[in-house]
């Protein structure tokens, strides 16, 4: 299933991609199932999503979908349908920067 | 003619400045990763072409960049994108991951705290080959790769040398210093910030502290303890490894014996805090620091910028101002941001938080900035080019 994906500016950078990603990312289409396949295709942002070893989200990442935070929801949770038929794209964000 | 390349790592990126051996004129490219934290950009001896880059953020943590060309293209190690992931290796160059039990340093409140992995402060690429780096992290530890940065192992014994008794600083617990000795390589110090300098003499399988002589009466309860002093940096000369000169918190430092025992040099300095460190490249008794007001005033005495020079390897110092700022100057020179280049006639280069990298082409008898506006600079390094 071909899954949209946002990427904050300076993971683009570092996977050398403009604008969005699509991945094509097995069933069930999890959270943990799109960074997966995401860290597959790009192997330089392994480490900088989710630790390395504990595969725990970095404290200052966020995971969106169709509005929703998702970010302290389980690795497991399914993403909604209008990711997984493409209207929507499943939003890494990093926390703003200053205040 | 020969020419020189400057590796500059500051808060907002990369910059790398070239000019010949006159070293007047000045190119500038960068940002390279803008916006990023560049802690330290180090080049091979063996093959100054290869330079790695610490690239870290405190959003997207730790990166391991590399340059086979001089600066011009980067890539992260085994990181390439990959058209098909099947079956493709995966890019391990960020993985830093303590080897074995984690287990505890102390905290600021004297209680155990789980080492975590934060950062790489310092990169040294071995003298003897172009696929070995050395890598100095936050919680402290070293970490070597053999395969150009592709992947990293951690050297987990020096952990053991009283790292239980470790506590950090104010500015974290870090490996920031790795020196080689060019005659043993076998041998190989490094420092903490706030643990002290470590040796190991079997390549890197044991590593023992080597502390005796530093004393720190504000900052330890004991202040001659065997661990827990805060060395801000150490420089060698290569054709006299076994002579240590240390920029501690306090106090500039000379050992005479491959760090056995440590005796004060600080002299006439008009201040003995400050961060870096260096020796000139042809006159091992020649050595640089860069005197802060205090602990708790981190810019030079007096708001003038000032190197010193001593010519005797300490205790006799002189004050090096031609061409530096001597009024209204605010600025820190943090440790891992002086460097000397091995010319002819020695050149010395520091840069600045304040976003300038002096560069001096006669020893520190004259200074001029290269560039004035970069953002806070953490690191400089220099290569000299044939």
């Amino acid at each position: 299933m071909i899954i949209r994906v946002a990427l904050p500016f300076h993971l683009r950078t570092l996977a050398r991609v403009e604008g969005e990603v699509s991945l094509d990312v097995a069933e069930p289409v999890t959270v943990a199932a799109v960074i997966d396949a995401l860290e597959a295709r790009y192997p330089a942002l392994q480490g900088t999503i989710r630790d390395h070893g504990t595969l725990k989200r970095r404290p200052f990442i966020r995971f969106f979908a169709c509005k929703e935070d998702l970010s302290l929801e389980p690795p497991d949770t399914q993403l909604p349908e209008a990711i997984l038929n493409g209207t929507e794209p499943f939003l890494i964000v990093g926390a703003m920067a200053g205040g | 003619m020969s020419s020189v390349r400057v590796l500059v790592g500051t808060k907002k990126g990369a910059f790398i400045l070239t000019a010949d051996g006159k070293r007047e004129n000045w190119t500038v490219t960068g940002p390279h990763f803008a916006g990023w934290e560049m802690y330290h950009l180090k080049g091979s001896p063996v093959d100054p072409n290869r330079i790695f880059a610490s690239q870290t953020s405190g959003w997207f943590g730790q990166i391991i960049q590399r340059s086979d060309d001089g600066g011009k293209t980067w890539t992260t190690p085994g990181g390439e994108p990959m058209p098909d992931p099947t079956g493709m290796p995966s890019g391990q160059s960020n993985n830093f991951t303590y080897e074995g039990g984690v287990g505890t340093h102390k905290w600021y409140d004297g209680t155990q705290h789980p080492w975590e992995f934060k950062r790489v402060w310092h990169l040294e690429p071995s003298l003897n080959d172009p696929d070995i780096v050395f890598a100095g992290a936050e919680d402290a530890a070293i970490f070597k790769s053999v395969n150009g940065g592709k992947s990293w192992q951690e050297m987990p014994s020096l952990r053991q040398a009283k790292g239980d008794l470790w506590q950090p600083g104010a500015g974290g617990m870090a490996v920031h210093t790795i020196i080689q000795d060019p005659k043993n390589l076998d041998r190989i110090y490094i420092a903490i910030s706030a643990a002290g300098a470590f040796r190991t003499d079997d390549g890197g399988k044991t590593w023992k502290p080597i502390n005796k002589g530093l004393k720190s009466q504000y900052e330890l309860p004991d202040p001659d303890a065997e661990v827990g002093h805060c060395v801000h940096r150490i420089a060698i000369h290569p054709s006299r490894p076994d002579v240590l000169f240390m920029q501690k918190h306090w106090d500039v430092m000379r050992s005479d014996n491959s760090g056995e025992l440590w005796h004060e040099v600080s002299g006439n300095l008009p201040s003995d805090f400050g961060f870096p460190i260096d020796v000139h490249a042809h006159e091992p008794e020649t050595i640089y620091v860069v005197p802060i007001k205090s602990d708790s005033e981190h810019y030079p005495p007096e708001g003038k910028l000032r190197v010193y020079r001593s010519r005797t390897g300490g205790n006799e110092w002189e004050a090096l101002t031609n061409g530096l700022p001597q009024k209204d100057c605010y600025v820190n020179v943090l440790r891992d941001a002086m460097a000397v280049d091995s010319l002819d006639s020695c050149g010395i280069y520091f840069g600045t938080t304040g976003g300038q990298v002096y560069c001096s082409p006669d020893g520190g008898d004259t200074w001029k900035p290269i560039v004035r506006d970069l953002p806070a600079v953490l690191s400089v390094e220099v290569q000299t080019l044939p």
